[in-house]
């Protein structure tokens, strides 16, 4: 199945002022980097795909939606895939997540329940919802933060990087009422 | 006060370390098929997954409860009988079972092993439970969430084994084991298969405006607003329109989950022996919050201390919480 949703309409409910505003950057640069880091967490957890089942070909759009552009991940893996893509051009897909950034980085730092913002809306799930649940279980079972992984493999930078994204994460302040 | 044993769900093997070391007394999971009554995809344990999950909470004196609460189809049986007898090998500490055909298999293959009746066999009343208890050994009965506490009460000073209640987590009552709603749409059973709601036959549509619609194969069970908040997509849970109702109705029961927090110490006075926090399929972010928050108040109150217990609302579905039946029989 080929999934195309690039429409979000929902007003943003939580401030972007701590997060540094991204220009409409050439991708190029960042495609290795996303390739690095998807390989490195995928030999480092080599079981996760295990619970993927059938849907490791699958294609998932995750769309942080405060953010210019959007992620592709293909979690084969004998072919690793991460790439991004500029926000007016998605590429094809079979299933999107979309939320904001700093919520999608707290389900990657294991620190918020998925359910929890699929109930509050905050989390949107359109195409192969059964991919979506694999996915989801598969990255639940890495034992630690998956978004601390990435943190390390750019050093006492990336570590303080995500040390600020933590705190303006868990400002309640900047969480305005739905 | 006699503490209860606090009883935490593990869909993965990181959720079952996670729901040790916050404090599980003991911990239930299962096999990736249908054995268990959470039989989703990229959920459950394989047999070396279990066994290194056994060892994990066994060295921290965690006991491991494994689910075995479905109900084996005719011919079908086999896969029930080999998982419990791997289930004993692994060296689980007891069994959750509702079939009365699995629990005789457990009873004469295995006396020794340690019989807990699940909510699947919504066992409700004195004289039930007592035929299970003297039939095959039952040592403990997870109640239906249909009971008052009062009701919770008398039945424990009436049946020979220990009692278990959930006390937070899904609120979907129906009659439990029986239930076969999910079946007419999925042609996949709860109760047979493991799964309600199918996620391969779930699918949320997003129009324009935000309002997401809720499909189950070929059939809409809810539509919510783009300022609403959503639940589980089971039919039991849906939102339908019918004559007697302006716009839509939730016809059974609202999404909403069951939180007990304030009701612990009548539940523990009660005479309830282990209380029990439903959610395998939740992540361990999940685990960990309301693990953490149920084993600090279980300790306040065993101590003697007023429970001071964190706010799980977000984690609710729908972000709604009730006490349901536990506090009145008209919680609607």
């Amino acid at each position: 199945m080929t999934h195309q949703d690039t429409t979000l309409n929902r007003p943003k409910t939580q401030s972007t002022s701590l997060l540094p505003r991204l220009p409409a950057l050439p991708l190029l640069p960042l495609q290795p980097i996303l390739k690095r880091i998807v390989r490195r967490i995928g030999a480092e957890n080599p079981d996760m795909f295990n619970r993927l089942g059938p849907h490791t070909q699958a294609r998932f759009l995750i769309d942080a939606t405060n953010l210019p552009f959007t992620l592709l991940l293909q979690p084969d893996p004998k072919n690793l895939s991460l790439t991004a893509h500029f926000r007016v051009s998605p590429p094809e897909n079979d299933a999107r997540i979309a939320g904001r950034f700093l919520d999608l980085l707290q389900l990657l730092d294991s620190d918020i329940d998925g359910d929890a913002l699929f109930f509050s809306r905050d989390l949107i799930i359109t195409g192969n919802t059964e991919a979506v649940v694999c996915l989801r279980n598969a990255l639940d079972d890495v034992d630690g933060s998956i978004a601390q992984m990435v943190a390390n493999m750019f050093g006492p930078l990336g570590r303080a990087a995500l040390a600020r994204l933590r705190r303006v994460a868990n400002k309640p302040y900047l969480k305005a009422p739905r | 006060m006699t503490s209860p044993e606090l009883v935490c769900p593990a869909g993965t093997p990181a959720a079952l370390r996670t729901a040790v070391d916050a404090g599980a007394d003991a911990v239930y999971c299962g096999f990736q098929n249908a054995t268990n009554a959470r039989n989703f995809p990229g959920l459950n344990f394989t047999v070396p997954e279990l066994e290194r999950s056994v060892a994990y909470a066994h060295a921290k004196g965690t006991k491991v409860l494994l689910a075995m609460n479905t109900y084996p189809p005719a011919g079908k049986q086999t896969l029930w009988k080999d998982a419990i007898d791997t289930g004993i090998r692994l060296g689980v500490d007891a069994f959750i079972v509702a079939d009365i055909g699995v629990a005789h298999y457990i009873a004469t293959k295995h006396p020794a092993a340690r019989l807990h009746l699940s909510v699947q066999a919504a066992a409700s009343n004195p004289e039930s439970i007592r035929y299970y208890c003297q039939e095959f050994g039952v040592k403990r009965v997870v109640l239906p969430r249909i009971l008052t506490v009062p009701e919770i009460r008398s039945l424990a000073a009436e049946v020979p084994c220990e009692i278990e209640t959930f006390i937070f987590g899904n609120h979907g009552l129906m009659v439990e084991g029986r239930c076969s709603l999910t079946n007419y749409i999925s042609g996949l059973s709860t109760n047979l298969d493991g799964v309600c709601s199918p996620a391969a036959q779930v699918e949320y549509i997003r129009d324009a405006a935000g309002n997401v619609s809720t499909q189950l194969g070929e059939f809409t069970i809810d539509c919510f607003g783009c300022n609403e908040t959503a639940g589980y997509p089971t039919i039991c849970k849906g939102r339908y329109t019918t004559p007697a109702h302006d716009g839509g109705y939730y016809a059974f029961e609202e999404p909403i989950s069951l939180n007990l927090s304030p009701l612990l110490p009548a539940l523990i006075d009660a005479g309830v022996h282990a209380l029990k926090i439903e959610g395998r399929q939740r992540s361990r972010a999940y685990v960990k919050k309301v693990v953490s928050a149920f084993r600090k108040a279980v300790d306040d109150i065993s101590d003697g201390r007023t429970a001071q217990l964190a706010d799980l609302l977000a984690l609710t579905e729908g972000q709604k919480e009730t006490q349901g039946a536990f506090k009145s029989k008209t919680w609607r």
